[in-house]
């Protein structure tokens, strides 16, 4: 068999076609995702010399730097503080509309509901943070709506420009990707097992939380992380809304790259910075498949 | 002939001029019924006859617009699934898939004033009882489908209901299975002594199972009686076409002094009884119907015990233990099923070869023409 058969042969086999349908996003994720991160790893150990210039011997200076530093340990700190309280609140406000929209809206109307949902996706990220800042500011909507009604004698400054700003835009932005996982979960339970619990003699409250809240859990831990993921690394609303006292690690990061043109350290701030998120994701992750009891919400005969 | 009894207990459950409308559809209509205490009870029907939609308005998942639903002389209205006395094995079955089998089995027991202890230990006695001890700790997940059904059962006995409702519990098994549990589920019922409510749409399983059978149609319940009256007797040419084969000639009945007499088309004219008119005699035009065994065909020398006609095979079907012969008798163009049992000795006839029929007047159930 000559090398043209074998291609050939390998081209129309079941496995060819799948490792040339993968082929083109496996390479973009290979040259735009893999590469990129092996970049940021390695650059984290040197030591830049001039503004293109690196000396590339080893060393760990950039993550003992980072580490004892005390500016960077807050802002690590407060990133991860802004985005739990993030991914909290809009969890929490999820499940409800999720809970709405799976158990309350007739199956009909229930893709109506989740195009609605996603309706201020239909704007850019960037506007959406510019109109929480109409919103917020010291003569924003909010602060002349509430000296109009006579609730305030003078307008709130501590909504604009700090971490509870911050908070207030990323929780809206991420609403609806923390809806629809949960939605999902949701949707996957079978009535039957919520009759089944009132049957043997449990309230609707009761049922909840021992029937539905479990097998919700997959869904809630994939909120969790899709939320907390991106929250924790958001650069343009603390950057936008946050001011001096709401910036995240992700701005330091951008500053130390771009600013004082110190790359390695940057890249030793983002690598820990990942190295967190992937301990937390693992640690929640694992707490759901508990939450679930090995059940990931595939149903099997 | 009689079969075995158990003595129906006071009535457990009373059904009054229960009424229920789905927007313009009318689910249920007029039911009244009374159950027995300790009473195997099974509502038979096609599907969307209503036999569901009862049971769960005894269970507590819907609403009626009218009428009486009691248990244990209580009026019902109003009491919600988790207060009434009943326990139910769903369809799907129910399990909680992120509970293991003993989770499964104790999620009721979670208020009884037993202490742990001693709810673990009425949850294994449970799972004993329906064959599966030893599997409490097993992934409710990892079951197959009739110990999916055996977990449901035993979820549902182990908190003692008054009346146990199974929602088509063996449709999902393999025939083999099914058979089985049929047995099974005869001795359980026996052996706690609990009321039975079964929803099936298998007539064959109803008969098999049942005290009593209700056969429902279109929301109405047309025939409430034991399984061997609703195969004999059936009211209606309906509830005997739906109730294993029933062959139809069509016939007239006329009076003559005192005394009813049919003429059938390919039988011939006999004499028949009140009896056997189940639904009042149809005097003027009628239907005649007969089962498959009351007809014997004729061998070499054999005589007929009362009557006998002449008759063509037209089908042979082989059962092994069985073999159904469709013939056509003289003057009636639709084939009249028989099954023979081959015993020993016995040959299977061919097709085509003409043939005697053995009848007996006795056994004919006599409906009027437009039933």
């Amino acid at each position: 068999m000559t090398f043209g058969d074998k291609m050939r042969r390998f081209f129309r086999s079941e496995q060819g076609v799948g490792m040339m349908l993968v082929s083109p996003t496996a390479l973009y994720a290979l040259l735009l995702l893999a590469v990129p991160l092996v970049a940021i790893f390695v650059i984290s150990f040197w030591t830049q010399t001039g503004v293109r210039d690196f000396d590339t011997t080893f060393t760990l200076a950039n993550y003992k730097e980072a580490l004892t530093d005390p500016l960077y340990r807050q802002l690590m700190l407060r990133s991860l503080m802004v985005s739990g309280l993030v991914t909290l609140i809009t969890v929490v406000l999820a499940f409800p509309i999720a809970y709405f929209v799976s158990f309350g809206v007739k199956p009909e109307h229930k893709s109506l509901w989740i195009f609605l949902i996603t309706i201020p996706f239909w704007t850019s990220y960037l506007i959406r943070v510019f109109l929480w800042k109409v919103i917020l500011g010291y003569n924003g909507v909010l602060n002349s709506g509430l000296l109009a009604v006579g609730a305030i004698d003078e307008p709130l400054s501590f909504i604009l420009y700090n971490v509870n700003a911050v908070i207030i835009t990323l929780a809206h932005a991420y609403a609806p990707f923390a809806i629809l996982p949960i939605f999902v979960a949701l949707e996957k339970i079978d009535r039957s097992l919520l009759e089944a619990s009132r049957d043997l003699g449990e309230s609707r409250t009761m049922t909840f939380l021992r029937v539905t809240l479990p097998l919700a859990a997959p869904g809630v831990v994939a909120a969790v992380l899709i939320v907390f993921i991106p929250t924790i690394g958001d650069y343009v609303t603390p950057r936008l809304v946050g001011g001096p006292g709401g910036l995240m690690i992700a701005n330091m990061i951008q500053t130390q790259f771009l600013r004082l043109n110190n790359a390695p350290l940057g890249a030793t701030l983002a690598v820990l910075a990942m190295l967190i998120v992937a301990v937390i994701a693992i640690v929640f992750m694992l707490l759901g498949n508990k939450a679930a009891g090995g059940n990931t919400g595939g149903r099997r005969k | 002939m009689t079969i075995k009894k158990k003595p129906s207990g006071p009535a457990l459950i009373t059904l009054q001029k229960v009424e229920k409308h789905y927007g313009d559809y009318h689910a249920l209509r007029d039911i009244n019924l009374e159950i027995g205490q300790g009473e195997f009870f099974s509502l038979l029907g096609p599907s969307g006859c209503g036999k569901t939609t009862l049971l769960r308005t005894i269970a507590g998942f819907e609403d009626y617009d009218s009428g009486y639903v009691m248990i244990s002389s209580k009026d019902m209205r109003g009491v919600p699934a988790n207060k009434r006395p009943t326990n139910m094995v769903f369809q799907s079955y129910a399990i909680f898939p992120h509970l293991t089998v003993l989770q499964n089995v104790a999620f009721g027991l979670r208020k009884s004033a037993m202490s742990k202890a001693e709810k673990t230990k009425a949850a294994e006695d449970a799972l004993e009882m329906v064959g599966l001890k030893g599997y409490g700790h097993r992934a409710a997940h990892a079951l197959s489908g009739g110990q999916r059904q055996r977990v449901a059962l035993a979820r549902a006995l182990v908190l003692k209901p008054k009346v146990l409702l199974l929602d088509e519990p063996l449709s999902a098994l393999d025939r083999k299975m099914r058979e089985q549990m049929q047995v099974e589920l005869i001795k359980l019922q026996r052996e706690v002594g609990i009321t039975f409510i079964l929803v099936t749409h298998d007539q064959e399983e109803a008969l098999v199972m049942s005290d009593r059978i209700a056969v429902m149609f279109e929301g109405e319940i047309v025939q409430c009686d034991d399984p061997e009256v609703l195969y004999r007797k059936p009211k209606s040419k309906r509830v005997a076409d739906f109730i294993g084969v029933m062959n139809f000639l069509p016939a007239t009945v006329r009076e003559e002094g005192g005394k009813y007499i049919a003429s059938v088309a390919g039988l011939g004219e006999t004499e028949i009884t009140g009896e056997q008119c189940p639904a009042g005699v149809p005097l003027g035009e009628a239907t005649v119907g007969f089962r498959p065994e009351t007809l014997t065909l004729l061998y070499e020398g054999q005589t007929a015990t009362h009557r006998e006609a002449p008759a063509t095979i037209e089908e042979v079907v082989y059962y092994g233990d069985m073999t159904y012969y469709d013939v056509k008798f003289e003057g009636v163009d639709k084939p009249v099923r028989i099954s023979m049992r081959n015993i020993f000795g016995r040959d299977v006839l061919d097709v085509g070869a003409p043939a005697r029929v053995s009848w007996s007047p006795g056994a004919l159930v006599v409906f009027g023409a437009g039933e």
